[in-house]
């Protein structure tokens, strides 16, 4: 089936004239036809413009251009990624209609590696949550089992690659919206280091953390996507000049020799014992490949939540600051008395609760007489965080742990209590305080009931821009073991 | 620990009009979540420099010059509110 190919082996079978890519479109329009309405993992379609770019890029193959590896390829973008001319929501009633009058960089990116966009994913609104399910329009089902949730909050965007509805997809990642879905979805999904790519044209949420990162089938559909995407860009001050390295070149190399810490606190309190029994069999699958195992304290993991919630809504709020129904947005449903009036209405009814706990989270912790005791005191909290990694990695070459304590949980469970949502990122937030990257692989099943299979998640953490690192690290897995190649039993 | 009525000023300052009994279900929320974060009180800080931008960027600079990447028309479509001479009508901001 075509739907089902990585995006490695269509680009292959692209040039090798197999098929083009209007047959690749057609397959995955017609699947995402057949499968979204269970699924909700595309919020938009583009089924008539992706036709008219498979053809364009067609007619190039036709005329023995030499085209990226991307090119024809469809692809899945979560709403926050501005697409000129295609709705852009962030899955929110504040913005609802808007259609962006530009691209993101990363869009521009892709346009000219000759992208073939099928529609825009499901997500969390404004990114913020763990499960989809704070979506203006409804949660995304989880493709392995349809009364769970697919993560969050990039949910759709790993449903959509891990139900064969495209070939890859990119996300955003602030706390864990990248690798928390991939590990609950089955599929791999790299959270950079921050400012490996530019977030221009894509919403802010908390503009510390923020980074942008793919969904693939494989290590090297991830490490191909990045390559594309990867760089300084004029429009992002953040994004450095580090080299771009070669990101497939190590792909394939031997790892005898890695020195790889298992930080003792992401196997405490709170892990289920099935999920922890898979990631440590994966740990031995790692010392079976040549690789040494030991065991190191990341001391101020526990306190990596809290550094968030208080950091992360202060940058939300001032980000969110410009939603208010004037320049873009929907006006308020009733006649507004006077200016103020109308940015009640039009923030009360166009954002959901969560935002808008966050929101008044932020405004508090910024508020005078309470900066130092919260917003600045979890920035020194956070220098410590970066501390432990930093000594970590003086004496490992890559730290493992699971991505999520548990596998995906059902809908509605953890829905109306913030906190329980929130402890869900245990293990990637502290990640993401340190802007390092890291990689989220299958590496097994966790048993659901009915015999439902439940993907679980490998969490692989290098040094800063050591992406190149991580995909030659689980790239070695991948070779030894068929996790990635299991399918959710979908028709 | 916030009142509802703390809850409903810092609702005003952030602009979200809460509806009737939400600051109730809002203040209990946001209490569970200050009262976690209150963990951080127990971390020495004193001598700890801020972390505010992590891959140590300073002071980065380019040339300030204009540059058109949308026209006109196309941002002025982006409002639902009444467009006058190239700009957007908004209701009154000083009222009497």
């Amino acid at each position: 089936m075509l739907a089902s190919l990585t995006l490695e082996e269509a680009a292959e079978g692209l040039r090798n004239k197999k098929f083009s890519s209007t047959e690749l479109t057609r397959e995955i329009n017609a699947r995402i036809a057949k499968l979204n309405p269970g699924l909700n993992a595309y919020v938009t379609l583009t089924e008539e413009s992706a036709l008219k770019q498979a053809a364009a890029i067609d007619e190039r193959f036709a005329k023995g251009e030499s085209l990226s590896s991307l090119a024809g390829i469809p692809v899945g973008l979560k709403d926050i990624f501005n697409t000129k001319g295609v709705r852009t929501t962030c899955c929110s009633n504040i913005i609802r209609d808007f259609v962006p009058p530009y691209n993101a960089t990363v869009v521009d990116k892709l346009e000219e590696a000759g992208m073939v966009l099928v529609g825009k994913t499901n997500m969390d609104e404004f990114a913020c949550g763990g499960s989809t399910e704070h979506s203006c329009f409804g949660v995304t089902k989880n493709p392995w089992d349809i009364s769970r949730v697919a993560g969050g909050s990039s949910g759709g965007s790993a449903a959509a690659v891990a139900a064969d509805l495209a070939y890859y997809a990119l996300g955003t990642d602030t706390g864990g919206s990248i690798r928390q879905p991939a590990s609950l979805c089955g599929v791999v999904g790299l959270k950079v280091t921050y400012g490996r790519v530019s977030r221009s044209g894509v919403t802010a949420m908390a503009s510390s953390w923020d980074t942008i990162g793919p969904f693939g089938k494989t290590v090297r559909d991830t490490a191909m996507i990045l390559q594309t995407i990867a760089g300084k860009d004029r429009r992002d001050a953040t994004t450095p000049s580090a080299p771009v390295p070669d990101y497939t070149k190590n792909i394939g190399d031997s790892i005898k020799g890695l020195k790889i810490g298992v930080p003792k606190e992401y196997f405490g309190e709170g892990i289920e014992p099935e999920t922890e029994k898979i990631v440590r069999e994966a740990l031995k699958q790692y010392e079976k490949l040549g690789a040494t195992v030991k065991e190191v304290t990341l001391p101020y993991t526990k306190y990596a939540v809290a550094v968030y919630y208080v950091a992360m809504p202060a940058e939300l709020s001032a980000n969110l600051a410009r939603f208010d129904g004037i320049r873009y947005g929907s006006k308020p449903k009733a006649v507004a008395k006077d200016m103020i009036d109308y940015y009640y209405q039009t923030r009360s009814e166009g954002f959901g609760d969560e935002i808008k706990r966050r929101i008044m989270i932020g405004t508090y912790v910024l508020s005078a007489g309470y900066y130092d005791a919260y917003y600045r005191k979890a920035q020194k909290v956070r220098t410590l965080i970066i501390q432990d990694f930093e000594n970590a990695f003086k004496d490992v070459d890559v730290l493992m742990a699971p991505v999520s304590p548990f596998p995906a949980f059902k809908i509605g469970a953890k829905k109306d209590d913030p906190l329980a949502m929130y402890l869900a990122d245990v293990f990637t937030i502290p990640v993401s305080c340190a802007g390092v990257p890291a990689i989220s692989l299958p590496c097994g099943f966790a048993s659901g009931e009915g015999g439902k299979k439940l993907p679980v998640g490998l969490q692989i953490i290098g040094p800063q821009f050591s992406e190149d690192l991580l995909f030659k690290v689980g790239g070695a897995y991948e070779q030894a073991t068929e996790w990635h190649k299991q399918k959710p039993g979908l028709a | 620990m916030l009142s509802n009525d703390q809850v409903q000023h810092i609702a005003k300052l952030a602009r979200l009009g809460l509806k009737e009994g939400e600051s109730g279900k809002f203040s209990k929320q946001l209490n569970d979540i200050l009262g976690y974060v209150d963990m951080l009180k127990e971390v020495d800080t004193e001598k700890i420099e801020p972390t505010s931008q992590v891959t140590g960027l300073e002071n980065v600079s380019r040339k300030d010059e204009v540059e058109r990447f949308s026209n006109r028309e196309e941002l002025l479509a982006c409002t639902e509110l009444p467009v006058e001479r190239d700009q957007i009508k908004v209701k009154p901001v000083i009222t009497f």
